[in-house]
């Protein structure tokens, strides 16, 4: 099991670094896919971080980026930018303890409407605000680069697969299996699960976060709509359940492919992306219910089996 | 072979559910290597009690005490840290993971904290104490029934408890699994460990109960060595009903 574990972080580490060098090839065009492939690895390593082991459904993910964004946007005018990220990252840990204190003793569904509302209510808040001051949205002039926002996301992927594999390996780790396999279970073998679910949603907060704050550059002017589009929350809980969360590899599987589906629905229906990201929903859900890590183990399961017979 | 001071001891145990008194004022102690039985009719409030004193449920009033300490406030998992270690009425294992899996949560987080390898090796040892170390690889899924109560039993002498709570552990099992698993309970309670457990076999309740509290409607009504109050009419009459009711 090391030996496995070993062998992909080596892979995960290769396919980094060939990542890395993308910017190189000088084609806007595939510098542009690479970000959308790491923000969204990024989103939804770290969204799986949380909810695969716990089961918690969290649309959330929007309300993070769009206050990681809002810190860049807002923090560029008096700070320098490498000191966005880490305050967008704090600022996502705190959120992620509020929201989970006051939520994650709440079962299933109501965790999920909560999150899902959670959204929706910060970006009110902004709007009310600008309302007052009269200003529409931000813009956020940087120098920064593509290619610079993409090493930069590539390095938080990188920092968000230690993350994942360090917990894996820990007791937090462990305690949170149980907590997905029986809550009651975890409680009386001693487990604080309050805290140990709070825990990793900080972590998947502060990812979220910092994501939104190294892409708020790209936007170039933001605004509550763009920045905390409910969109992107279904995305990244799609793209999890499509590659498998039982793997921290798992959500990866998932991004690529649903990215470049993305950019075809975008590209040709432009008018129809909602309605198909419902319909892709349901495909996935209903062909593929343990994603592409599932349908993976299971061939290799039967191949082993066959192995058996034979 | 007593200490003085009781490892468990309840005062004025209460549970309402709404208008229903579920646990009424209830008293007991439980002594260091003693096996308390919990007995009485179905309904009679045995289960809700081990509920009250693992955490599963708040008393509405009365006390709770380990070793002195109050812990009737206390939360479920402060409680399994604290000592007190249950197995459940149904079945609970958890799914995901290998037996020795299983095992390992009790003695990764309970009331003695072990981790690496330690954790493996003691896990390991439970599973052999309870018989089940050559399946310790197995998914839960592949288990017969006495063998998932194994798996439970397991995981809760992992963490070390002061006190071990089984609700109605025999229950559900064939004669032949029967006899092993009384057996079982037997060898727990030569090894000196502290159990108070809920059971409706009454051979189980003869051969394993040093003491026995018994219940009925939520109240104490009968306490004393299994004899004893087997013999009680009161004891008979809440089992049974009385002769008019017959």
């Amino acid at each position: 099991m090391i030996r496995a574990d070993g062998r992909t972080l080596a892979l995960v580490a290769l396919v980094l670094a060939v990542a890395a060098c993308l910017p190189l090839t000088g084609s806007a065009y595939w510098l542009s896919l690479g970000i959308s492939i790491a923000m969204y690895t990024v989103l939804t390593t770290s969204w799986a971080l949380f909810s695969g082991p716990t089961h918690y459904i969290s649309l959330a993910t929007a309300a993070f980026f769009g206050v990681g964004s809002y810190t860049t946007g807002i923090g560029i005018e008096y700070l320098p930018y490498w000191a966005l990220p880490p305050i967008a990252g704090v600022l996502g840990a705190v959120m992620a303890a509020l929201v989970g204190l006051a939520t994650l003793r709440l079962s299933g569904v109501y965790f999920v409407i909560f999150t899902l509302g959670l959204a929706e209510l910060v970006r009110q808040v902004i709007i009310w605000f600008q309302n007052i001051s009269g200003q529409k949205g931000i813009y956020v002039l940087t120098k920064i680069t593509e290619a610079q926002i993409f090493w930069q996301l590539l390095g938080l992927a990188a920092l968000v697969y230690a993350a994942g594999w360090a917990i894996g390996r820990s007791r937090l780790g462990f305690a949170l299996r149980i907590i997905g396999d029986d809550e009651e279970v975890a409680r009386h073998s001693g487990i604080n699960t309050a805290r140990a679910k709070v825990a990793l949603f900080m972590v998947s907060g502060a990812a979220a976060a910092v994501v939104g704050a190294v892409l708020a550059p790209r936007f170039v002017y933001i605004e509550p709509s763009t920045a905390f589009t409910p969109m992107l929350s279904f995305q990244v809980v799609i793209m999890a359940l499509l590659g498998g969360t039982g793997r921290l590899w798992g959500p990866l599987v998932g991004v690529i492919p649903f990215t470049f589906l993305w950019e075809a629905i975008s590209a040709s229906f432009p008018n129809q992306t909602t309605l198909l990201l419902g319909v892709s929903f349901l495909v996935i859900v209903y062909l593929l219910p343990r994603g592409f890590v599932g349908l993976i183990e299971g061939t290799r399961r039967r191949m082993r089996a066959r192995e058996a017979f034979a | 072979m007593r200490t003085d001071a009781p490892v468990l001891s309840l005062r004025g145990a209460t549970k309402r559910f709404g208008g229903l008194v579920a646990v009424n004022d209830l008293d007991f102690d439980v002594a260091e290597h003693e096996v308390m039985g919990l007995i009485g009719p179905n309904g009679s409030g045995k289960s809700t009690t081990l509920n009250l004193i693992s955490g599963a449920l708040p008393p509405t009033s009365g006390g709770i005490a380990l070793r002195g300490t109050p812990i009737e406030n206390l939360p479920a998992q402060e409680i399994a840290r604290k000592g007190v270690a249950r197995t459940f009425q149904l079945v609970r294992l958890l799914p995901s993971m290998s037996v020795l899996d299983n095992v390992r949560a009790g003695a990764v987080f309970g009331h003695r904290r072990r981790w690496g390898a330690e954790a493996e090796t003691h896990a390991l040892r439970m599973l052999k104490l309870v018989g089940l170390d050559r399946r310790a690889h197995a998914h839960t899924g592949e288990l017969t029934y006495i063998d998932t109560k194994r798996v439970e039993l397991a995981r809760v002498l992992a963490s070390d408890p002061e006190v071990l709570l089984l609700d109605e552990w025999l229950a559900g099992l064939n004669p032949t699994e029967l006899e092993e698993g009384i057996a079982l309970i037997r060898r727990l309670r030569d090894d000196g460990r502290t159990i108070v457990l809920v059971e409706h076999v009454m051979d189980a309740i003869r051969s394993l109960c040093d003491a026995c509290v018994v219940m009925s409607s939520g109240a104490k009504i009968a306490e004393g060595t299994p004899d004893e109050v087997l013999s009680d009419p009161e004891v008979i009459r809440a089992y049974l009903g009385d002769d008019d009711d017959a």
